[in-house]
């Protein structure tokens, strides 16, 4: 969207030419076959999870219908309608392949029998080797919660490694931790048709338009009924384009002017005393930590003009109902947590976390974004968000899986962490599900001498992924509607996916491999699922009392109620679709607020590389783009990165529209496009992050992490920007804040170090 | 009472779901007769979809400049496509669009446009663009309907230099809102007023 047609085939006469308009032709035999049947399920991309009907005939998913579910409401996005071509596919994986000659060597097709085998003999060998945790499981949120909490027990249990965790560290981990640590409990407060009710929209760092189309109908009629809009984002956004006041904040310094908002808000009285006093904890040190956050300090620091900023928080401040809403745009990043706990303080403080329509929403990114991380897949947390390092919940899982509570393994390694380990020689051999490391880590160059130290490493896919091309074993799996289960979508809303075909060829779910290696591994006793409900019914069991309380719902509860929200204690409980209404999820029923002050990102711009890069999505791709890069229409509209440069910038480097150029950071170099538009800070530069090979933005991105979560800092890093024929001027240095001493301590580490001190109040 | 399209471009945030979802119409499937483009990239990201607007008066002229009678007007009022078998590629109609509408596919040897998604909406289904619309830029129902459900002021009333064309599909104009005046607004909390000096050569177009 960020980008007309015409910048990929120029030349085209787009005004009177069909073809140009329509390049990717459905033979007209394919387009009269008439469905059999209609199967309701939900889109395979993005948290919203809209309700679709995927027309089937014969066995064969042949289209798409709309599907009227209370937040989509019958709309689609482009992803949403094309998603089912993903299931015929031609480049479908439909058979288990192997480099039967060692590394190097092609990938050849082999039987399940022998490639299981293989597998389960090397991972035996490693561990009487190594010891248990030299293997490792690295899963993805965008499966259900089925095949996600399998991946937690198979790791833990049919594994016994303390190393499993998924990409949900790359995405949401950040929202998570702050909103577990601000109000006890990690969920979207709030469903999406609260947005109407909102009378001031604050989108701090989401492209909301563009990551979540749907969303825009709820703020569209919230601005009908004349809600304000604030956007804070380096680039003009099809958002930003129609908001009232937009914040051009410089990448990751966006903590200053929140900051300098909650400051406003105190010094012209607005603040919630009786609900602060009432239902939070920490309020004297967040004021005082505020108070240096004049505005004109706000703007030394984030380039936001000081007038920008107060007309902001006067807007903000006489809101009834305001709503912030928040995404990767300051949760990637090395200060994540506290980025998304300054939105938090600044909602308590105006008395508006339970009110509906108010308050702060995360909006997850990926399809079961919310669902995989509570369902027991991450380094620290077991199902229905309980503590790995918590005596008490390790029994009660230890007791459901039927294993002595010693032999469950103790925190592993993040995500981020993970890869270190790979090329330290520490973790020998890594089973890969649903995830493209290759594309979605940053600095890949060590990513990729991380995987090729693996002996063997394991993927499964079902689309032969820049990662999948490295893997020594590789195992064809089910996309998403070719499996039964549930995914819990970025409002805590527990829906069903349904199947409407077979997986081709010899291509299995991902949770029945995981079954067969257990199996293998001689841990079969503890699988004895025959269907993706069994796997469901132990889950609800394993996340009873937990935080996040499964124990309520059962499929036939999801179809009757279109979907329940979580907790859900009981049978019985009608669901909990607005959380802390009454009460927060702390002991003491209170949320907490924490003094939060500005810190800069660990890399910022030098002589030597006087941009700040960020990366972000563009409407037509999802995630690492191995799905959505290879459906005709959403190729056609975005086939290859490209940079947005301000003309203010472009001009003294001599850089004309649609040139190529290089973007060079200390990490690597590459070349693409360049799209000179005014709709970005002149001292910033955008590339999107949907693309592989010598197209991955994240040759270049900043691996630094968070301290406490290990979210690498995607969205800031120092680059340069040149013409192809531009003379090589010697390498200089990034201004860097992250040293050897002050960086965050990485794996391995004391159990329980990793966690914040809870504050003493 | 009709039910018919509102095309209200200050929703529209460019996605093309309305592109990827006119391709999944039985009547054309595979092809998109509906497009989106930016209005000038070069200064903002501001988009727009287009699609037929099914002239009522003057009736079609595409229809009335059309040699070979090839496009038919439905008795709802429903322009469609070239016939094929009567089409015989002159393009005239390409060119008397006032909207830029008909496309001309080379190989078919055929104009192709927008026929409301013909086999959706004569049995109460919405087209196809509509229904997929993630921000009702481009809304289906009756005028009566709008005027209850939505703002902005309806326009079927198209000016060009002298001559107008009503059509059958909407526009949608944005109310006279009341927009926000920052000056006033910092007046009233008393911030420090620096409209003299301007400390920033303003990149923002």
């Amino acid at each position: 969207m960020s980008v007309n047609k015409d910048f990929f085939v120029p030349r085209r006469d787009f005004n009177y030419d069909f073809q140009s308009q329509n390049p990717t032709f459905i033979e007209w035999q394919e387009a009269d076959r008439v469905p059999d049947a209609l199967v309701p399920t939900h889109c395979a991309f993005c948290g919203v999870q809209c309700g679709m009907n995927l027309k089937v005939a014969d066995g064969h998913v042949i289209g798409v219908e709309p599907r009227d579910f209370p937040h989509n409401r019958g709309s689609l996005c482009p992803k949403g309608v094309v998603a089912y071509q993903q299931v015929e596919h031609e480049d479908r994986l439909k058979y288990p392949m192997m480099r039967k000659r060692g590394k190097g060597s092609p990938l050849e097709r082999v039987s399940w029998d022998e490639a299981l085998g293989y597998v389960a003999g090397r991972w035996q060998a490693i561990q009487q080797e190594h010891g248990r945790d030299a293997v490792a499981l690295y899963s993805g949120s965008s499966m259900t919660n089925e095949k996600c909490y399998l991946a937690g027990k198979f790791a833990r249990v049919g594994l016994q490694t303390r190393h499993v965790d998924y990409n949900g560290r790359l995405c949401m981990s950040s929202s998570a931790v702050a909103y577990a640590r601000a109000f006890g409990i990690d969920r979207g407060p709030l469903p999406m048709p609260d947005f109407e009710l909102s009378d001031c929209i604050f989108v701090a760092g989401t492209n909301i338009a563009e990551c979540f189309p749907i969303a825009m109908q709820w703020i569209w009629r919230a601005r009908d009924r004349g809600a304000r809009l604030i956007v804070m984002d380096p680039r003009e956004t099809p958002i930003a384009r129609t908001a009232d006041i937009w914040l051009a904040v410089k990448p990751g310094l966006d903590i200053a002017v929140i900051n300098a908002i909650l400051r406003h808000v105190i010094h012209t009285g607005r603040t919630d005393d009786a609900y602060i006093a009432e239902r939070t904890v920490g309020w004297e040190k967040v004021r005082e930590a505020v108070e240096p956050y004049t505005p004109e300090e706000a703007e030394r620091i984030s380039g936001v003009p000081r007038e920008r900023i107060l007309a902001a928080a006067e807007l903000y401040a006489r809101a009834s109902a305001p709503l912030i809403l928040h995404g990767k745009g300051i949760e990637h990043s090395s200060h994540g947590v506290d980025n998304c706990l300054a939105c938090t303080n600044l909602a308590l403080a105006r008395g508006m976390v339970g009110k509906p329509g108010a308050g702060t929403m995360m909006l997850t990114g990926q399809g079961n974004g919310q669902g995989g991380r509570e369902v027991g897949q991450k380094a620290n947390q077991l199902p229905g968000y309980r503590h790995i390092d918590v005596p008490e919940d390790r029994q009660f899982i230890a007791d459901v899986w039927g294993i002595p509570e010693p032999e469950l393994p103790q925190e592993g390694a993040a995500a981020t962490e993970m890869v270190h380990l790979m090329a330290a020689g520490e973790i020998k051999s890594c089973m890969i599900m649903c995830s493209n490391l290759m594309v979605s880590l940053p600095d890949n160059a060590v990513v990729q001498r991380a995987l090729d130290n693996l002996d063997p490493l394991v993927v499964v896919d079902f689309f032969m992924s820049e990662t999948a091309e490295l893997a020594d074993v590789l195992l064809p799996s089910s996309v998403w509607c070719e499996d039964e289960g549930t995914t819990t979508n970025l409002e805590g809303r527990v829906i069903r996916i349904r199947k409407a075909a077979e997986p081709p060829g010899e291509a299995r779910a991902d949770w029945a491999i995981m079954c067969e290696l257990a199996e293998r591994m001689g841990r079969g006793r503890f699988f004895p699922f025959r269907s993706a409900e069994d796997i469901f019914n132990e889950l609800r069991v394993a996340s009873r009392g937990g935080k996040a309380d499964y124990y309520g719902i059962t499929w036939e509860k999801i179809d009757r109620e279109q979907g329940v929200f979580w907790p859900c204690p009981t049978e019985d409980h009608p669901g909990t679709p607005r959380l802390f209404t009454e009460r927060f999820g702390h002991p003491d029923g209170r949320a907490r607020m924490f003094p939060i002050v500005a810190v800069p990102p660990a890399e910022e711009p030098s002589e030597s590389y006087p941009f700040r890069l960020t990366s972000g999505r563009v409407v037509y791709h999802y995630l690492s783009g191995n799905q959505t890069r290879r459906l005709g229409f959403l190729r056609m509209q975005a086939p290859e990165p490209w940079v947005e440069i301000h003309p203010r910038a472009a001009e003294p480097l001599g850089i004309r529209d649609q040139e190529r150029v290089r973007v060079r950071t200390p990490r690597g170099s590459m070349e693409l496009k360049a799209l000179v538009v005014p709709t970005v800070r002149p001292d910033t530069l955008f590339i999107p992050f949907h693309y592989g090979h010598e197209q991955a933005v994240n040759q270049l991105t900043n691996p630094a992490v968070d301290p406490n979560v290990k979210i690498p800092e995607y969205k800031v890093c120092a680059a340069t920007v040149e013409r192809l024929d531009a003379t090589a001027t010697p390498p200089g240095a990034p201004k860097v804040n992250f040293t050897a001493e002050n960086a965050p301590a990485m794996f391995p580490y004391a159990v329980g170090e990793a966690k914040p001190p809870e504050p003493s109040h | 009472m009709i039910k018919t399209m509102f095309i209200d471009p200050s929703r529209c945030i460019g996605c093309r779901a309305c592109e990827a979802a006119c391709r999944e119409c039985d009547s054309h499937k595979g092809e998109s007769m509906i497009m989106v483009d930016f209005i000038d990239r070069g200064f903002s990201v501001a988009t727009q979809p287009t699609l037929c607007m099914h002239c009522e008066d003057p009736l079609a002229p595409c229809a009335q400049v059309c040699p070979a009678q090839a496009i038919l007007i439905t008795p709802e009022g429903v322009v469609q496509q070239a016939d094929p078998s009567r089409c015989i590629a002159c393009k005239n109609c390409v060119y008397a669009c006032p909207f830029g509408v008909p496309k001309f596919d080379v190989e078919a040897r055929l104009m192709k446009k927008c026929n409301l998604c013909y086999d959706r909406s004569v049995q109460g289904l919405q087209p196809w663009c509509s229904q997929a619309c993630p921000t009702d830029a481009i809304w289906y129902g009756t005028f009566e309907e709008f005027e209850n459900e939505r703002t902005g002021r309806p326009v079927n009333d198209t000016a060009f230099g002298e001559q107008s064309v009503h059509t059958r599909v909407y526009h949608v104009l944005p109310e006279r809102v009341e927009e926000l005046d920052v000056l006033t607004l910092l007046r009233e909390i008393g911030a420090k007023q620096e409209a003299e000096q301007v400390r920033e050569e303003a990149w923002v177009l």
